[in-house]
């Protein structure tokens, strides 16, 4: 077993775990923030992406024990609880940027990051390519690039 | 996933040690080579050695007429790093086309070079480029370092630490991507430095990165892309699979090597 300590959504979080486990895992199984979604759990669909220390990484390839001692952003770390929703997922609830929503959680926390490195005026074509590693099965891209424009906007105000 | 016990090792030389009471250790990095292979059950470790908090293997800066980077950059750092795309923009460009934005950063470039995936983009770089691989032990240049499918010259505790790649006149790397898995297809990178052209090949080899010594010579004497028309590779040898046949792939590399270097000679 391997004692880790990390700060998750601006809350110490513990766990003595095997060293297998996901960091995937330990979010869904330890902590039961089960909005991060494990999808095809071989770092192709996205459905698993959250911030390691500010950047985008998808949570079904990093060993929890190797984010010991660092910072994770889930999708639940975006708004609290009661408090108005963050800028980008108000975007996708807005234009409706989701179908099913499996992979809705992975797709706003690559969009946050996405803002985070290239700006709020995002084109179309930036948007799609930088979402080639995240896939909507119901391939709803068509508002999910709506969505990431608007929110992008919106989060500069 | 098999189980394994977990090393953070904070020096190269703690990693290295670890090795004295472990062989049969394994490093890892950013772990997106390894992660997904101990997941499939392919690799199994008992130990793992986590490189990945040791500090300042993450550099990238000029030396002379050397880019030098660190073997924990991530592909991000590479791809958006102001030092890079001043002095080599060509591996700036390969590291953007890497896997997608969240592996970007987490895969480094010392764990691409150790993996020597068959389609992996720099192992391309550093043969068409001369680089120097700098280990805890020694230097090599990439042709004793790449010994073929995922076969490198390095020992079992031998630990890159840098890669040391020469400024050239004129570069560039172009890729064609599988569209399932974003490795190469094909990619070719184009050099044109001080001691000559070279033109080497990824994704294609049946041993992993090689030269075309027919373009070379040709490029040599002029560096224009018509300066190959006409000149073909052999498929004998190139893998053939589901993506594509030799046949296929050997043609990809002609049409690729032109486009490379209409790009390089296209940069200012």
């Amino acid at each position: 077993m391997a004692k880790v300590s990390m700060i998750v959504n601006g809350t110490p979080a513990t766990g003595n775990i095997d060293p297998r486990t996901l960091l995937v895992q330990f979010l869904r199984e330890n902590l039961r923030l089960t909005g991060t979604h494990v999808g095809c759990d071989t770092s192709q669909c996205g459905a698993c992406v959250v911030h390691l220390d500010g950047k985008a990484v998808k949570a079904c390839t990093v060993l929890a024990v190797m984010a010991d001692g660092h910072e994770v952003t889930t999708i639940e770390g975006l708004a609290a609880d009661g408090a108005p929703l963050h800028p980008m997922q108000e975007a996708f609830r807005e234009h409706h940027g989701l179908q099913c929503g499996f992979c809705t959680p992975g797709m706003i926390m690559t969009a946050v990051d996405l803002v985070n490195r290239k700006g709020h005026e995002l084109s179309d074509p930036v948007i799609r390519e930088e979402l080639e590693g995240n896939l909507c099965r119901c391939t709803g891209y068509q508002n999910i690039v709506l969505s990431i424009a608007a929110g992008a906007k919106a989060m500069a105000t | 996933m098999y189980d394994f016990i977990y090393h953070r090792p904070g020096t190269v030389r703690q990693a290295a040690n670890l090795f004295a009471k472990n062989a049969d250790a394994k490093l890892i990095a950013g772990g997106h080579t390894l992660v997904p292979v101990m997941k499939q059950r392919l690799a199994a470790p008992p130990h793992l050695v986590d490189l990945s908090h040791i500090e300042g293997l993450d550099g990238i800066e000029l030396k002379g007429r050397n880019l030098v980077i660190g073997a924990l950059a991530k592909h991000n750092d590479v791809a958006t790093s102001s030092t890079v795309a001043e002095a080599i923009p060509a591996l700036a460009e390969l590291a953007a086309l890497i896997g997608d934005p969240a592996v970007r950063h987490k895969g480094t470039i010392g764990g691409s070079l150790a993996n020597n995936d068959p389609t992996a983009d720099y192992p391309a770089a550093c043969l068409a480029l001369g680089a120097t691989i700098v280990t805890n032990k020694r230097k090599l240049k990439p042709e004793e370092f790449f010994q073929g499918l995922f076969t490198t010259a390095l020992e079992a505790d031998e630990i890159i630490t840098k890669v040391s790649f020469p400024i050239p006149r004129k570069a560039a790397y172009v890729k064609f991507r599988n569209q399932a898995s974003r490795y190469a297809l094909v990619g070719v990178f184009v050099a044109r430095l001080p001691s000559g052209v070279r033109v080497t090949v990824t994704g294609a080899g049946g041993d992993g990165v090689f030269r075309v010594a027919a373009f070379e010579d040709a490029l040599q004497k002029r560096f224009a892309s018509k300066a190959i028309d006409g000149l073909a590779v052999s498929p004998d040898g190139l893998n053939s699979d589901l993506h594509g046949s030799a046949e296929y792939r050997a043609h990809l590399i002609g049409v690729l090597a032109k486009r490379a270097v209409d790009a390089a000679n296209a940069r200012a």
